[in-house]
Formats: structure tokens, C-alpha cells, sequence
């Protein structure tokens, strides 16, 4: 005990001297307490109570933010005041304080452009019970990205897989009920999976804490011992994590649980939940074996294989699709491709690009869905492209909407989808034995892309002549809708037009990542 | 390699158990037997946690003022016990527990969920269910 103290009072990570590192701390204690509390509020204040709550995290993860790029450094938080190997914390970079800034606005803006059909969809006397799971979801995410404990982000993954399941279960319907039974099915297989992974790396390293499992690892690594078993372990997070984060051979439940949930749910499972899954994979990388144990194992390449299957094939299932979440839903997974990609072309770019993918996506999708769903409106409720003819005209700001997503997603200059493709090209060709393969994966998934959004485009703006009569009328003055889809729109443009910047914040915060 | 096996039963028992309950949480159509394919699954994973924490001729972690009548090695009855050397690794049985609790809350949920799935289509067969939703949704 008293050595470990030592070496905690020799670095200065550990070193508290300002009220704001106290803030990702309080965020998550604030988030748990106000989930508690919703349970017990009536649907309008548990409203009230969430959105309070979200607004009070952005603007701690902003302060977070804020310092962590003043310092240019991490530091360790203690939680509970043990030291180093027996106790539990967080460490916060500018990597993790950036990813929970914008994951929180992107929580609050799809809140906030779904909420009508929240109200619409979820059975009043449950309203309540749908903003308790979206802050305990929050407060997963959030702890996810801050936890430097294995057995906690394992916690925290399972807490996030339940609310996950819940808020798709919300929706009063039957088809609902089939979605949440394969996801919660296949998401129990996939923490199965990352559990056993824990107990066994636990087994041969004897630590929870990341940084001490990193030594541990580096030091069977150095002396050749247990290779067998840290392959195994490697195998095992990336499949659990990946059939989670629905990589492409496991992503079977989402066109189904993102596409019939209500439009602020799909927005929040496919813009952030998914994520969520990633930045801890990318975390195990770095923090827990190291970029190079995980180079020399060939896991990489599975990783790699299967992202340029899921760019392909995500998007031609796609393009067969009629029902127009279920095609967001398919282009969510030819995008997380562009994610495994990244990470699987094993140098510092590639990394870079996944995480800028990340933040991109998380800001385009979510705004796809909320307009899917007023376009729905439009037509009596139906997903069908046939029904859906002229709907952007019957609501304009929604029409924009879909349009700036969809040319982000298609990879147009100015957007943000542009740059992604840009920096996963660079990073490819810096990798020559995997440059031909990335390359042209991602010329003919662009191309895929614009092969299913530009008639999905042509459609929503086509002059509507049949008369059928609307029954439910889009309500054009949605003030939610609006304010959240122009912030979503300036988004895309800020993260399209300024990228270099925020190229700088990620390969800041990889830098004191590990 | 295969004397490996035997000589640590446990690990490989609860990998079997594993692979059982990872086969019928997948593969099952029943959801009830999908439900126990999940627990079989995490159990298995406490048996593990369990055995690695286990150092044999040690007891649990916990102090005792007078150690009773226990025959441990180098100390007599009525001594306190505060030496680490006796005691097992206490930190696998913490996990156990935080992961029941996991476990038991996906359980309740599954089972809630199968009970409202049997309410709306009559059956418990996950491949009927999806045969029935997807005839629902071409009438439409």
C-alpha cells in the first residue's frame, strides 16, 4: 500500500488543483440522481428534469473541455480515494471531454426534434419512464467514455444495453416488441462475450484498472508468456464489442430496432449508443493492450475485412430497402464500416479518421432520423417510399434537414462526410499492403451511397399529384424541430468547413490517450 | 495441451458451460429456453471468476476476532487473523456479485418482454413470432 501512495504522490496526473476536474464527476453522480428522481416525477417535469440535466452536462463537459485543452494533458480522478491498483477512477483527456461535449448536445438536440413523437408514440402513463432510460442512458455514455476500470465499463455497457432495449420497447406497438427481443438477444451475446474477455485478461494480468492491465500485458508480451490466451482476449472484446456496435455480419437486429423505435430513439441508438461501443474498443487499443500488441495480432485485419464488407453491403441492402428508416437504419451500418475501417488500417490516421467518423456521423444521423419522422407525419404514419412522395415539400425545414444529411453522407465537399473519406484515404494510402482494398471500397461505397440517397432525395421532393388527403398534418411550427435540426445543419457545416481544427483535438487527445 | 485440461477442470468446465448457453442464446427459438441459455452463460462466467479467486487452503476474506476451531496452517484457535496470507483474492467474489446483479436485471427484463410478446402473438417460438410480423406487415 504504502509503495503505490509513493508513486501516486510522485505523479502529477494525480494532482487536483482546479474545481473544474471535479466536473465529469459530478456530471455522472448529477446524472444517476436526476435518473432516480424521473422515476418518481410526473412525464412533464421528468421532461423538465431531463433536459436540466442534459443542459447541466454540457456545460461541465464544455468546462471540461475547455481545461483539458488549456493543460494539454490528462489527469486521473480518483473515485473513493483508494490508490492506483485497488481503487476505482476516471482519467479525462481532451479525446474523452470533446467526445462527451458533443455527445451531449447530440442527446439534447435528437430530444429535442423527437419529442412530439415521443408524446405521440410512448403511452402517457410511461412518458416518464422514457426520459428516466434516455438520462440513465446518458450516464452510461458519459461514464463510458471517462471510466478507466475495465469491470466498470463492463457496468456501464450492460446499464446501456438495457436502456437501449427499453427506450426501443417504448414504443407501443407490436412490431416493437420483436425488435427489442433480437436486440437485447444478440447485445446479451456480445457483453457475454466481453465479460468472459474481462475475467480471463483479469486471470493472467491480475488487474482491473487500464493502465495497470497495459503493463501487465506489455510485460507477457516482453517475456512471450500466455500469447495464446491474449490473442483469445483480443478476439473476444473486438466480437463482443462489434456484435454490439453492429458491425457487419452482427448487425442483423439494427434495421429492425432502429427503424421501428420512435425517431428520437433511432436517432439516439444510432448516433451515439453504437459509439458508445467504439470509443470503448478504441480505448481497449490504446489504454489496455497498446497499439502495438494489438498491431501484431492479426485482429486488425478481421476488423478491417468486415468494415469494407459492411461499407459494401450495408449500403446495396440499402438500396434494395422501400422503407425509409429502415434504409437510414442499413446506411448506419455501411457507415459504422467506415469506422472499423479506420481503426483496422492499424496506424495513428486511420485512428484519427475513425474518431472523426465518429463525432460526424453522431451529428448527421440522429438529425436523419428526426426528419424521417416528420416526413412520416406527412403520410399518415407510413415508413413506405410510395407514401412518402413529396413530403420534404409539405415540410420544408425538414426537406433541408434530410438534404444537408444526405450529402454529408454521401461524401460531399463543405460537409462533414467529405473529410472522413478524405482522412481515411491519406491514412490508407500510408498503409501500402492495405491502400488498393481501402481505396477502392471506399470509391464504390460512395458511389453506393449516392445510388440510394439521391433517388431517396428525388422522391421526398417530387410534386405530389395524387389527392390523398392528410390526416395528421405536419405541424410546420415545431420550434424543437427546427432549432434542432439548424443546429444540427451548422454542425455539419463547422465540422465540414473547420475539420483541421478539430483533426488537431483528436490527434491532441490520442497523444495522451494511452 | 489435453493434461492442461484436467489439471484446470474448472476453467474448461465453465467454458463448456459457456459454449452451451452461448448456443442456445443464440440459436434457441423458444425465448424461455433462450432466457436459461443466458444465465447458463453468466453462471458459467461466475465459476470462473469463482475458481481464479479461490487459493486452495485459504478462507474468506473476512476478519475474524477469534478464529473458532478452523485447522489453518500456523495458527491456533483464538488468535485474530489480520495476515493477507490467509486469506483467498477477494476481488473475483466482488465482481461475481456486481455481475448477478446484471445478470438478474436482464433476466427480469427478458422475461417481462416474453410475457408481453406471448400477449400479442400466442406463442413463444421466436421464429413464428417473426413469420406472423412479417405476413401483419405485407397485408398492410
Amino acid at each position: 500500500m504504502l509503495e503505490y501512495t509513493t508513486i501516486i504522490n510522485n505523479d502529477y496526473h494525480y494532482v487536483i488543483n482546479s474545481i473544474v476536474q471535479n466536473f465529469p464527476c459530478i456530471s455522472i453522480i448529477l446524472s444517476f440522481l436526476s435518473g432516480i428522481f424521473c422515476a418518481a416525477l410526473k412525464s412533464k417535469g421528468a421532461k423538465k428534469l431531463c433536459f436540466f440535466n442534459l443542459t447541466v452536462g454540457f456545460a461541465l463537459s464544455l468546462a471540461t473541455l475547455i481545461y483539458c485543452l488549456k493543460v494539454g494533458d490528462y489527469y486521473i480522478y480518483m473515485m473513493g480515494h483508494f490508490p492506483a491498483p485497488f481503487g476505482n477512477e476516471i482519467r479525462v483527456g481532451v479525446l474523452e471531454a470533446l467526445m462527451a461535449t458533443s455527445f451531449t448536445l447530440v442527446m439534447m438536440l435528437s430530444l429535442m426534434g423527437g419529442l412530439k413523437h415521443i408524446y405521440h408514440d410512448v403511452l402517457p402513463d410511461k412518458q416518464e419512464y422514457y426520459f428516466l432510460m434516455m438520462t440513465l442512458l446518458y450516464t452510461s455514455l458519459i461514464a463510458l467514455i471517462y471510466t478507466n476500470d475495465l469491470f466498470t465499463a463492463y457496468v456501464f455497457v450492460e446499464i446501456n444495453t438495457l436502456t437501449a432495449c427499453a427506450i426501443v420497447m417504448l414504443k407501443h406497438s407490436k412490431e416493437t416488441l420483436v425488435a427489442t427481443a433480437r436486440y437485447l438477444m444478440m447485445s446479451l451475446l456480445g457483453s457475454g462475450l466481453f465479460l468472459i474477455g474481462i475475467s480471463i485478461l483479469y486471470d493472467i494480468t491480475g488487474h482491473l484498472l487500464m493502465s495497470n492491465i497495459k503493463e501487465g500485458v506489455q510485460n507477457l508480451v516482453a517475456t512471450g508468456r500466455y500469447t495464446f490466451p491474449l490473442e483469445m482476449i483480443i478476439c473476444l472484446f473486438a466480437i463482443g464489442l462489434g456484435i454490439k456496435s453492429a458491425l457487419y455480419p452482427f448487425h442483423s437486429w439494427l434495421p429492425d430496432a432502429h427503424g421501428q423505435s420512435t425517431s428520437a430513439s433511432s436517432a439516439v441508438l444510432s448516433g451515439l449508443v453504437l459509439k458508445g461501443y467504439i470509443i470503448l474498443l478504441i480505448k481497449l487499443v490504446y489504454r489496455v493492450f497498446g497499439f502495438n500488441v494489438i498491431n501484431n495480432s492479426k485482429v486488425l485485419n478481421i476488423l478491417f475485412v468486415f468494415g469494407i464488407l459492411a461499407m459494401t453491403i450495408g449500403s446495396i441492402k440499402a438500396i434494395n430497402e422501400r422503407d425509409l428508416k429502415k434504409m437510414i437504419a442499413y446506411s448506419s451500418v455501411a457507415q459504422i464500416g467506415y469506422i472499423y475501417m479506420g481503426i483496422g488500417l492499424g496506424n495513428e490516421l486511420g485512428m484519427v479518421a475513425a474518431c472523426l467518423q465518429i463525432l460526424v456521423h453522431a451529428f448527421t444521423k440522429p438529425m436523419l432520423f428526426n426528419t424521417a419522422g416528420a416526413f412520416m407525419d406527412t403520410a399518415n404514419g407510413s415508413r413506405k417510399f410510395k407514401d412518402l412522395k413529396g413530403a420534404a415539400r409539405k415540410n420544408m425545414y425538414a426537406g433541408i434537414a434530410f438534404a444537408v444529411g444526405a450529402f454529408s453522407m454521401i461524401g460531399i465537399p463543405l460537409f462533414g462526410g467529405f473529410v472522413v473519406k478524405y482522412n481515411l484515404a491519406i491514412a490508407a494510402l500510408n498503409n501500402p499492403s492495405k491502400a488498393v482494398i481501402a481505396l477502392l471500397a471506399l470509391i464504390i461505397s460512395t458511389v453506393l451511397n449516392a445510388i440510394y440517397y439521391v433517388p431517396a432525395l428525388m422522391v421526398l421532393f417530387k410534386k405530389d399529384d395524387s389527392t390523398k388527403k392528410i390526416v395528421v398534418i405536419p405541424d410546420k411550427k415545431d420550434l424543437g424541430f427546427i432549432i434542432s435540426n439548424g443546429i444540427f445543419i451548422i454542425c455539419n457545416f463547422i465540422l465540414g468547413i473547420m475539420s483541421s481544427y478539430f483533426i488537431k483535438l483528436i490527434i491532441d487527445g490520442l497523444k495522451v490517450f494511452s | 495441451m489435453v493434461s492442461r485440461l484436467f489439471t484446470n477442470y474448472y476453467e474448461t468446465v465453465s467454458i463448456i458451460i459457456f459454449g452451451i448457453g452461448f448456443v442456445t442464446l443464440l440459436l434457441n427459438r423458444n425465448i424461455i429456453k433462450k432466457i436459461i441459455g443466458f444465465n447458463f452463460m453468466d453462471t458459467a462466467i461466475y465459476l470462473f471468476l469463482a475458481s481464479k479467486g479461490y487459493i486452495t487452503g485459504r478462507i474468506a476474506p473476512i476478519l475474524l476476532e477469534k478464529l473458532g476451531d478452523t485447522n489453518l496452517a500456523g495458527y491456533q484457535a483464538g488468535t485474530a487473523v489480520p495476515n493477507v496470507q490467509n486469506y483467498i483474492n477477494p476481488v473475483p467474489s466482488g465482481l461475481v456479485l456486481t455481475g448477478i446483479v446484471v445478470s438478474v436485471s436482464f433476466t427480469a427484463f427478458f422475461l417481462a418482454l416474453a410475457v408481453r410478446l406471448y400477449r400479442e402473438y400466442k406463442t413463444l417460438d421466436m421464429h413464428e413470432i417473426i413469420s406472423i410480423m412479417n405476413r401483419e406487415e405485407n397485408k398492410e
